[in-house]
Parts: C-alpha cells; sequence; structure tokens
C-alpha cells in the first residue's frame, strides 16, 4: 500500500526535469531548491587540479561548498532579509568568492558554521524570488528510498531494519548509487545530532516520525495481522519522506552526519533517542513560545513580518489539524463501507444461490462479484486517503512545530542580544562611576568588561541578524516547498481517484448486459 | 406477525384450541365453522373457474349470490381507473400524521382522479381486501404487502423497521412503496374488483369511516400463531418446494435488504464526512498578498472543489443505492413474507383437513355424518386454497423476476451513469490541478 512511485534515474544535471520529477518518490521532489548543490558542480569541476594533492576530493569539495555557502547566505541576504531587486549571475558571483577563498582556507568540520570573520564582499544583495528561480533550473541530483523493511531478531528485542537507498550524482557521495541498513532509532539519532547542530541557526530541520510503544511491541511480539504490517508500512513510508526532506534541504544535505547517515555500513547505536522523539521535541518547542510569545518584542520593520509569520503558522497549525481530524474520520468511514460491502455481497451471494430463476440467479451472483471488486476498490481508495491526504497533513503538522521552533530560536537570540545590550549599558554606568570617583585600577577593569561586553553586543546582533536571515529564507522555502508538495501529493490522490472511477465505470458496464440477461 | 400492523387493530382475541379430539372441542369447532366466513350452506361453488385461466393471472368468476348487501358492494365492479397510472406523488405533513396524495387515470381517458389518503386509508382498504367475501380460496391469494405505519418524530428503532422506505428525502421512497402496493391490488384481478379500491382511488371523501366487517381470516392467521404449524409436513411436493424455499429467500432477501440499508447509511455518512472537508478546507484560506500564501490558498480551493465532487458522487451512489436496488430489494423481502402468509394459511387448512379426517374416523356412528360433511367442507376448502395458491405462486414468481430485473437494470443504468459522470469530473479536476501554478 505504499505511495512510492518506480524511480527514475537522476537526469543529467542542467536537464529539464519536469516529468521525472512528478514521478519521483512519495514526497517532495527533490528539485534542484538548492543553490549550494547547484553551486558545487562547477565549483567541483573548477577545482579539479587543485586536489592534486592528494586530498580526498569529496572531503575537499564538501569544504569549499560550505565556505560557499557561507559566503553566499552572508553576502546576499544582508540586511535582514530586506529584499532588493539586484541581479546578479550566481556563478560569477561564486566564482568570485571562491577566488577569494584559495584551498588554503582549512578544512572546517561543522556543515553550517557561520564564521563571522570571513569578509563580507561587496555584492549587491539578490531578489529571493530571483534566486528560488536559479535553484529550479538546476537539476536533481539526489534520490532517497527507505524500502524493505526486515523484523530483526526475536521478542522484546526485536526491532525492523530498513534498507536505506541512495542514488545521486553528487560527487560528495562516493558512489552513485548504495544502499546501507538502518533502524528507527538512527533516524531518531540523525535527527538529534542535526538538530544540535542547526537549530541554532535557525534552520528548519524535518522532524522524524513518532515513537509508538504500541505499535513496535505488535510487530516485536509478532502479530502477523494487517494492523502490523500496516504500521510497518506507514512509518516505512513516513521515514522515507522524512529523508527525502532532509536532503532536499540545502545545508542539512552539505552535514557529514546526513552523508555518514546515507553512506556508512556500520553506524554506531544512537543513544539517547527517547528523550528527542518528534512528539517530545515539539512539546519542548510548544512550551518554550508559550512563554517567549509573552514577552514584549520590539516593533520594527523586520520584525513585523516575523510577527506576521508567527502568526500564520500558529493558525495554520489549528487548520491542518482540524483537516486532519477530518481526513482521518473519511479514512475511518471509508473502512466501515468496505466491510459493509463485503458483508453485502455475500448476503446476495446466498440469495443468488438460493434463487430458482436461473438467469436471475446468475445475475444475483455478478451482482454479489460486482460489489466484492467495488469493495477492493474502496479499501485502496481508503489507503490512499490516508497515505497521500492523512500522512501529508500529519507531516506538515509536524513541520509547523520545527517552523515554530526557529522562530524561538531567533527570539531567544533576540534576548541575549537585549540582555548583552544591557548588561554594556550598566557596565558603562559602572565605569562612568569609578571616573567620578577616579578609582584608576578598577576602571582598567572596569574597561576591559566594557570592551568584552561590546564585542559580546557586536556578536550577538550579528546573531541575530543571521539567525534572522536564515530564518526567513529558511521560511519562505518552507512556504514554497509546502505548496509544492501539497499540489504534487493532491494529483497523486487525483490519479488514484480517477484510476478507481474508471475501474467502477468498466464495472457497471460489464454488469448491464447481465441484468438484461435476465428472463 | 410484526409485519401485519392492522392486526393490532383486532379487538377480539380468539384463542381456541382446534385439532383437539374431544367432543366438547368438536362442538367449538363446529360453532367455529358455522360461522358465516365459511359459509357452507350456501351455494358449493360449481364454477371456480379454476380451469380456464391462462398465463399468469388468476381469475375466477363470481358465482355466490348469498352474500349481504354489503359484501355485494365490496365484490362487484372493475376499476375505472388504469392499473398502471396510479401514482403517489407526494407526502404532506399533517401534524404527526403524513397524508399522501394519490392521482390515478381514468380508464375512459376523460381526466384522473385526485385523492389525499392518510395510512389508516390504506389500512382500511388492506382490511376490505383481506376481508373481502367468503369466497372459498381467498386464501389461497398472495396479498400485495402494504408497508408499515410511517412514524414522523419515531425513535430509530421503529425507524429501522421500515428501513430504505424511511430514507430518502420528503418519503419518497415510501410513497413509491405505496405507489406499488395499489398497482398490484389493481393490477390482481380478482382484487382489483373489490369495490373498496375503487371507493379508495376515486371518492373523494376519504373512506374506511364505513365500519369494516373485520375479517376473520386474519384472526384465523392470528389465532392459527399458537398452533406453530409452520413446519407441519406437506402433502404435496410442489408445495412442500415452495414452502422450503420461500423460508430461504424469505431469510435471505431480509437479510440482503439489512446489509444493503448499512451500505446506504455509510455512503451518507462518507457524503457528510466530505462536506465537512471542503468546508475545513475553505477555512484555509488566506486572503493575503504574499504569493505563497496565495499559491497554498489556490491549492486549498481547488482541492476543496474536489472534495465537493467526491461528496457529491456519494450523494449520488447512495441515491440511486436507494431508489433502484434498495427499494426491489424491500418489496423482494416483503412479498417474500406475502407469499409465506399464504403458505402458512394453507398450511393451518391442511391442518383442519387432517384433523377433521381423524374425527371423521374415529367418529361415533351417531356423529359419523357430521364428521364427514365436515370433512368433505374442509377437503373442498382445502383443495379450493390450493388451487388459488398454485395460481398465485405461478403469478408471484415471474412478477417477483421482472421486477427484481428492472431494478437491477435501473440501478445499473443510473450508477453507470453516476459513474461516468464522476469520471469526467474527477479527470477534469487532475486536469486543473496539474495546471496550478505553472
Amino acid at each position: 500500500m505504499a505511495a512510492s512511485s518506480p524511480r527514475n534515474p537522476p537526469p543529467l544535471r542542467g536537464a529539464e526535469n519536469q516529468d521525472p520529477l512528478s514521478e519521483m518518490a512519495d514526497e517532495d521532489s527533490d528539485e534542484g531548491e538548492d543553490i549550494f548543490v547547484g553551486n558545487s558542480n562547477p565549483v567541483a569541476e573548477s577545482f579539479q587540479p587543485d586536489t592534486a594533492n592528494g586530498e580526498e576530493p569529496a572531503d575537499l569539495f564538501s569544504e569549499e561548498e560550505t565556505s560557499t555557502a557561507v559566503n553566499s547566505s552572508i553576502t546576499t541576504f544582508k540586511s535582514n532579509g530586506v529584499h532588493s531587486d539586484n541581479e546578479n549571475d550566481l556563478f560569477a558571483e561564486v566564482s568570485v568568492e571562491l577566488s577569494m577563498e584559495n584551498p588554503s582556507t582549512t578544512a572546517k568540520t561543522s556543515g553550517a558554521e557561520f564564521t563571522p570573520s570571513l569578509t563580507l564582499s561587496a555584492t549587491q544583495p539578490r531578489s529571493m524570488e530571483q534566486l528560488e528561480e536559479e535553484k529550479d533550473e538546476d537539476s536533481f541530483d539526489m534520490d532517497v528510498a527507505v524500502t524493505n523493511p526486515e523484523k530483526i531478531g526475536d521478542g522484546m528485542n526485536a526491532y525492523m531494519a530498513y534498507k536505506v537507498s541512495t542514488r545521486t550524482t553528487l560527487p560528495m557521495f562516493r558512489n552513485r548509487t548504495f544502499s546501507v541498513w538502518r533502524r528507527f532509532s538512527d533516524f531518531l539519532g540523525l535527527y538529534e545530532k542535526l538538530s544540535v547542530k542547526h537549530s541554532l541557526n535557525g534552520c528548519i530541520i524535518p522532524p522524524p516520525p513518532e515513537k509508538s510503544v504500541v505499535g513496535m511491541t505488535k510487530v516485536k511480539v509478532g502479530k502477523e495481522d494487517s494492523s502490523s504490517a500496516d504500521f510497518v508500512e506507514r512509518r516505512r513510508a513516513a521515514l522515507e519522506r522524512y529523508l527525502q526532506r532532509v536532503v532536499c534541504h540545502p545545508s542539512l544535505l552539505q552535514d557529514p552526519d546526513v552523508r555518514e547517515f546515507l553512506e556508512r555500513d556500520e553506524l554506531p547505536r544512537a543513544v539517547g533517542t527517547h528523550t528527542l522523539s518528534g512528539a517530545g521535541f515539539l512539546k519542548m518547542i510548544n512550551r518554550a513560545s508559550d512563554a517567549v510569545s509573552k514577552m514584549t518584542i520590539k516593533i520594527s520593520y523586520s520584525d513585523a513580518w516575523f510577527d506576521n509569520k508567527l502568526q500564520e503558522v500558529e493558525s495554520e497549525d489549528l487548520q491542518l489539524r482540524k483537516l486532519h481530524a477530518v481526513v482521518d474520520s473519511l479514512v475511518n468511514h471509508r473502512k466501515e463501507l468496505c466491510g459493509n460491502t463485503a458483508v453485502f455481497a455475500k448476503s446476495m451471494a446466498m440469495l443468488g444461490n438460493s434463487e430458482d430463476n436461473t438467469a436471475l440467479s446468475r445475475a444475483l451472483s455478478q451482482l454479489a462479484e460486482v460489489e466484492d471488486k467495488m469493495e477492493t476498490l474502496h479499501q485502496e481508495q481508503a489507503a490512499s486517503d490516508f497515505f497521500i491526504l492523512a500522512e501529508l497533513l500529519a507531516d506538515y503538522i509536524r513541520l509547523l512545530g520545527a517552523v515554530r521552533g526557529c522562530f524561538e530560536q531567533r527570539m531567544k537570540t533576540w534576548q541575549s542580544w537585549q540582555e548583552a545590550q544591557s548588561t554594556l549599558q550598566k557596565k558603562r554606568e559602572v565605569e562612568a562611576k569609578l571616573l567620578w570617583a577616579n578609582k584608576p585600577d578598577k576602571l582598567q577593569q572596569a574597561k576591559e568588561e566594557i570592551s568584552e561586553w561590546e564585542g559580546k553586543v557586536t556578536q550577538y546582533e550579528r546573531d541575530f541578524d543571521r539567525i534572522s536571515v536564515t530564518v526567513r529564507k529558511e521560511f519562505l522555502r518552507f512556504e514554497k516547498e509546502k505548496s509544492k508538495d501539497f499540489k504534487s501529493q493532491i494529483v497523486k490522490y487525483l490519479e488514484s481517484l480517477l484510476q478507481s472511477q474508471q475501474r467502477l465505470v468498466m464495472f457497471w458496464e460489464a454488469f448491464l448486459p447481465e441484468a438484461k440477461a435476465i428472463a | 406477525m410484526d409485519e401485519d400492523l392492522f392486526l393490532e387493530d383486532v379487538g377480539d382475541s380468539w384463542s381456541f384450541q382446534l385439532g383437539g379430539e374431544d367432543e366438547d372441542d368438536l362442538h367449538e369447532y363446529q360453532a367455529f365453522l358455522g360461522s358465516s366466513f365459511f359459509d357452507l350452506s350456501g351455494d358449493p361453488f360449481s364454477q371456480m373457474g379454476l380451469g380456464d385461466h391462462e398465463g399468469k393471472q388468476f381469475c375466477w368468476k363470481k358465482t355466490h349470490t348469498d352474500s349481504s348487501a354489503e359484501e355485494e358492494e365490496a365484490r362487484e365492479g372493475s376499476l375505472s381507473v388504469s392499473a398502471q397510472t396510479i401514482r403517489v406523488t407526494e407526502a404532506v405533513r399533517d401534524g404527526d400524521a403524513l397524508t399522501f396524495i394519490v392521482i390515478s387515470q381514468k380508464l375512459s381517458g376523460s381526466g384522473e382522479y385526485h385523492v389525499a389518503r392518510t395510512h389508516e386509508d390504506f389500512q382500511w382498504l388492506q382490511q376490505c381486501l383481506f376481508s373481502q367475501e367468503v369466497v372459498p380460496g381467498i386464501l389461497g391469494v398472495i396479498f400485495p404487502p402494504l408497508p408499515a405505519k410511517p412514524q414522523l418524530n419515531a425513535p430509530t428503532k421503529v425507524l429501522k423497521q421500515l428501513g430504505f422506505l424511511a430514507m430518502g428525502e420528503d418519503w419518497r421512497m415510501y410513497c413509491m412503496a405505496l405507489e406499488t402496493y395499489l398497482q398490484q391490488v389493481a393490477a390482481h384481478t380478482t382484487l382489483s374488483k373489490n369495490k373498496c379500491l375503487e371507493n379508495f382511488l376515486t371518492s373523494s371523501e376519504p373512506p374506511g369511516r364505513q365500519r369494516v366487517r373485520k375479517g376473520i381470516f386474519n384472526r384465523l392467521s392470528q389465532a392459527m400463531e399458537g398452533m406453530r404449524k409452520e413446519g407441519h409436513k406437506d402433502v404435496d411436493d410442489f408445495f412442500q418446494t415452495e414452502r422450503d424455499n420461500n423460508l430461504t429467500l424469505t431469510g435471505c432477501s431480509k437479510s440482503a435488504t439489512e446489509r444493503f440499508i448499512d451500505v446506504v447509511l455509510t455512503e451518507q455518512k462518507l457524503a457528510v464526512a466530505c462536506g465537512h472537508f471542503s468546508t475545513a478546507l475553505h477555512l484555509c484560506v488566506e486572503q493575503e498578498e504574499d504569493s505563497a500564501v496565495l499559491a497554498f490558498s489556490k491549492i486549498c480551493v481547488k482541492l476543496s472543489e474536489v472534495i465537493d465532487s467526491i461528496k457529491r458522487n456519494f450523494e449520488s451512489v447512495a441515491e440511486n443505492n436507494l431508489s433502484t436496488l434498495g427499494l426491489g430489494l424491500d418489496l423482494e423481502s416483503r412479498c417474500q413474507e406475502a407469499e409465506k402468509e399464504m403458505l402458512y394459511r394453507r398450511t393451518c387448512k391442511l391442518v383442519v383437513l387432517e384433523t377433521a379426517s381423524r374425527n371423521a374416523e374415529r367418529a361415533k356412528p351417531v356423529k359419523t355424518a357430521a364428521m364427514d360433511e365436515l370433512k368433505v367442507a374442509a377437503e373442498k376448502e382445502f383443495d379450493h386454497v390450493s388451487g388459488v395458491a398454485k395460481q398465485e405462486i405461478a403469478r408471484f414468481h415471474s412478477t417477483r423476476v421482472e421486477l427484481l430485473r428492472q431494478a437491477l437494470i435501473l440501478w445499473c443504468e443510473k450508477q453507470l451513469e453516476t459513474a461516468r459522470d464522476t469520471s469526467f469530473r474527477y479527470s477534469e479536476h487532475l486536469q486543473a490541478f496539474k495546471g496550478l501554478g505553472e
């Protein structure tokens, strides 16, 4: 019942690829939404000769890409995301940056550490929309699938292992196609690592599917019923969508943890994942957001934007929850219809059997068969309702939680900045007092503290600016992804709906002559 | 007998024991037989016309002359309206009761009759038919089943008894069931001649305000209930088979009807759920200039239209199910019950006959003549009933096959049309969606 579609080999970079995208995997199509992936290739190619010194090409490129990412993001989104309409050749800018960044830049480990010491080049900021467009033109480079759930072990120590397969043209990976086996806690572990690293920067990190003690226990115990199978399938599909969202995210894709997750044969057991199940994390976020929203917020132009968006997010959360509840009830009713149809089919079969008149008996038996076929259709439709619509809504409810988390982070950063400013102010007051009281030794200390805090204020202000930029960018990307996601899922839903309907038409057409043949 | 609600109107409870072998019982038995219902002293019906029916209809000539004026009136005459044109067009709410408008076309072609009737009036008609005459063999007629009384603001359990007939808007299904009932009565060669029917269809005054002599045979059935003769073995293979088949079919058709009701109810629930979904989607629409928000709003609006289509599909499918196969199954189920009752009446007559035969054999010489007379009468009655029954059974089967055939064809045609419409609409939606945001 998985909503997975046939995988197409990723086309060559630069090729138009509308069709493969729409037939792509369940969730997000890995459209070239990230400038970094797009950039990396020319970078890689142009830097080929430079890696002759024995460094591992993949690593080098990833470091370069990181720096590139850092640069572009800083230069492009300078003042709190204020848009400008200047156009620039993306690649030209990149090569300019890179020439500044010669290979002497030491390899950095972190995927997204923004080093404030980089000089900001004076390139003009470009509009978000234009960058988005350029991203769209980039080819699809990455395809991830989660398949073949297998039960490993027995009893309460058993677990499900999932095959994670990747197909990619990105040079940062060792091979073009490869697969590894992962278990659920590995996915949770990946999420934990990513949040620790990236959530402070305002990245929207896709949340993983929730833990379910009940569901897993059934599987462990070995219950071979349809509810266990459903549960495993649901989880498999959810894990797949989760991974697809992760690799679709430009910054996260660069993270070595992600790469390791996809590539490495044996992964160390993730520990402490019980603290960070999706629901738990969300609860944390929700509590924090309640607290912070009670704070008074400095009103400025960009803050209005953030306030607005946060409100949008909250109302959307409510709406999606409502939709999810409604779709859930739809799924249940459809399942009920399945049951009723099956029972009705049996009773008609019995009626047909008891019937003397041959033609009538035959027609009634055919009727029973038509109803049986309709039951199958209803089953498939219920699965479609669920796996396409309900899970989509559930995913986005979780994602909105992550979005709220980002806004939260920004508020916290702002708070640090404000607090630092007020501390600085206090220190200055102390200095003034000391000047007046004429105590030179304490004055020296005071001046040192002031200088320290001035540095902090500058740092926090920069942090705040940076996170504001990131959050804004992430949010816009999220909105775009959301529309695309919904649209592609609904198209899929409609296609299945249409197909069901057409088969139904065929059933009726086949039955009509039977009915007419009754004498 | 749950179905025969009119029996509740029967005031007397005539619970006597039949089949006893004492002389005491015999007296009671004689008293019973001596009632006017069994007019043995009257002219025997030499001509029953049993031989000259062709085709599927049961016709018999009326030769009974020794009946009261009322019976005369009740029996003579033929219907002045065309059976197929009888319509029950609507149900009008009148406080707590429903009034039905019955329209029928004059045979002469010179116009139509419009009358308003309540369910009590229908019941009156049914009773008339049951009690119409002391024609032997009347017990062998399969009487068209009258739907149970519709109750407004009734508890769900009561409505459930009506099944399909209580569903549909404005009691439309119920009206159609009444219509079928009237058409069946009017098409029955014997029953259609009942003056009460003419009265019912044409008189502007509501009928049934006159006291109708309550037919004994319904009391008979009720009384016989206590004897549990349903399983009594038959002397005739044809009838034994028919009884067995009927038993199975009654059960099967009732069960099928109930299951189908469940299907239709769930389809209606699905339509309602889709409505909620569609409404909830509309609430997601934001009036924003932001292009991303706008794009999402557009998606929500379009999806809402899709869900609306799905809703309309369910509504149509449920309606089609209701009005064709649902009604057909309901009618089939009730008709099987009607046949069951007829067969039961005949079985009771068989019991009476066998009892009378036994009594005649064991009678003391002084009573022999009387016993023999009783036995002969019972035999005659039984033969008449069996004769009528055979005819009715043949007619019944061909009618019900035809009814089911029509129901199935109509059902299939309507569902096919709905399915094609929906398919077309879905494909339009798909195209619209694919073109979104391009």
